[in-house]
């Protein structure tokens, strides 16, 4: 590992160093690790730590906002997240372990869209757009693969944008380990309809359930999936879990999150 | 080389800095405060675990030049004088280490979760530990020192 370091002194400064063999550095949490494992190799670091612009939470009518830079540990004790959705706080407050919340930021674990992590069950669950440099992503069209987004060479995210559901709930199954979600299901319904989002399954990432969808359409209870079969064609299968296991703890896991939501 | 600048233990220090040089590294090359252990390298272990501006991180897994600018404590810095700090002193009381390892990451994890949750219940001291691992007690004593260590900083 080695590589030139800039501070970003302003979201220009740094949309203008980015790409190319640059990359961003928002908490580190994967990144760094990444860079020390050899499975990345940037030449040059970009540090968005000094964007203060790109931090905070704020409310305004049905729409909850938060910075790309604000950390797990902000967004699970914001008494603006408790009140507007809980399972936003909950979920923020379940990633990781307490180092990687001080730390960890929520744009950069959507930009990374690690398989098996929790915020974009989050965003597809509940409909969010994500805000950059350069335009809006509804999160349906922003998480295109494993690792892979819609975000262009150099485009940074400034911000998420949340509608507040009327009802909304996270459970995930964790591997001890890691604490990633071995499956994770964000459950919920408002403003962008009934929505069910997978993570940590999915062979090509986090996904909506679309038949569990349209089941809880008349009827938002965790009876109402009972007739569904997960199969086990599309689901990831390794050391921690075999496909079929995974395909079986979505179906339990969304059960419970639908009940937790529908309260 | 990039110049860093922080507060380590009370005290400013100033040195030039590759920028691949670990947060780690740093304290234990560059100041010799090698009380901040490196166990795994791969941010799961938290023996490194130091506190960042109040919060505590693991600084195997941040860079020295993030840490520019902030205030760091490391176990070093935690008794005063030759009087251990309460959570030290409650970690002794209860036989809360074996190998003492991951004692120091523990005891930094520890202080942060009671400054901020004075009264800290027992299940969230083991979902606040959840990243210090520790090898040898099974952590029991080591959540009943937390607890006591907890109530003797709230005197």
């Amino acid at each position: 590992m080695s590589f030139a370091y800039h501070k970003a002194a302003s979201v220009n400064d740094a949309a203008s160093q980015a790409g190319g063999d640059a990359a961003l550095l928002a908490g580190g949490m994967t990144l760094l690790p990444a860079i020390k494992l050899g499975l990345s190799d940037p030449r040059r670091l970009v540090d968005l730590a000094d964007l203060g612009e790109l931090r905070g939470i704020t409310r305004d009518g049905d729409t909850l906002t938060i910075g790309s830079m604000t950390r797990h540990a902000d967004v699970a004790a914001s008494a603006e997240v408790q009140g507007a959705i809980p399972a936003l706080a909950k979920l923020a407050g379940g990633i990781g372990d307490a180092q990687v919340r001080h730390r960890g930021t929520i744009g950069g674990s959507i930009a990374n869209n690690d398989p098996a992590a929790d915020y974009p069950a989050a965003c597809l669950g509940l409909g969010a757009t994500i805000v950059t440099t350069s335009r809006e992503i509804a999160a349906d069209d922003f998480f295109t693969g494993l690792f892979e987004t819609a975000l262009e060479e150099g485009e940074i995210i400034t911000s998420v944008r949340f509608p507040v559901p009327e009802k909304a709930a996270y459970e995930k199954f964790v591997q001890p380990a890691s604490r990633f979600a071995l499956v994770g299901v964000f459950a919920a319904q408002g403003p962008a309809g009934t929505r069910v989002a997978v993570t940590g399954a999915g062979l090509s990432g986090v996904y909506r359930a679309s038949d569990m969808e349209a089941a809880l359409e008349s009827d938002f209870s965790a009876d109402a999936i009972d007739g569904i079969t997960v199969p086990e064609d599309n689901m990831a299968a390794d050391i921690h879990a075999a496909a079929d296991y995974r395909a079986h703890l979505v179906k339990v896991i969304a059960g419970r999150a639908i009940a937790a939501a529908a309260g | 080389m990039t110049e860093v600048t922080m507060t380590v233990n009370g005290k400013s220090v100033t040195a030039d800095v590759e920028p691949d040089t670990l947060l780690a590294d740093f304290i234990r090359q560059n100041l010799s405060l090698t009380g901040t252990h490196v166990g795994c390298d791969t941010s799961q272990c938290g023996a490194c675990c130091v506190l960042v501006d109040g919060d505590s991180m693991k600084s195997c897994t941040m860079l020295a030049v993030q840490a520019d600018g902030a205030e760091i404590t490391t176990i070093e810095g935690l008794a005063t004088n030759g009087t251990f700090h309460p959570m030290q002193q409650a970690f002794h009381d209860n036989h809360a280490l074996q190998c003492g390892f991951c004692t120091p990451g523990m005891l930094i994890s520890a202080i942060d979760l009671a400054t901020k949750n004075p009264d800290i219940s027992e299940s969230e001291i083991r979902h606040g530990l959840e990243g210090n691992l520790c090898r040898c007690t099974g952590y029991h004593n080591i959540v009943k020192a937390v607890k006591a260590g907890a109530d003797a900083m709230r005197g």
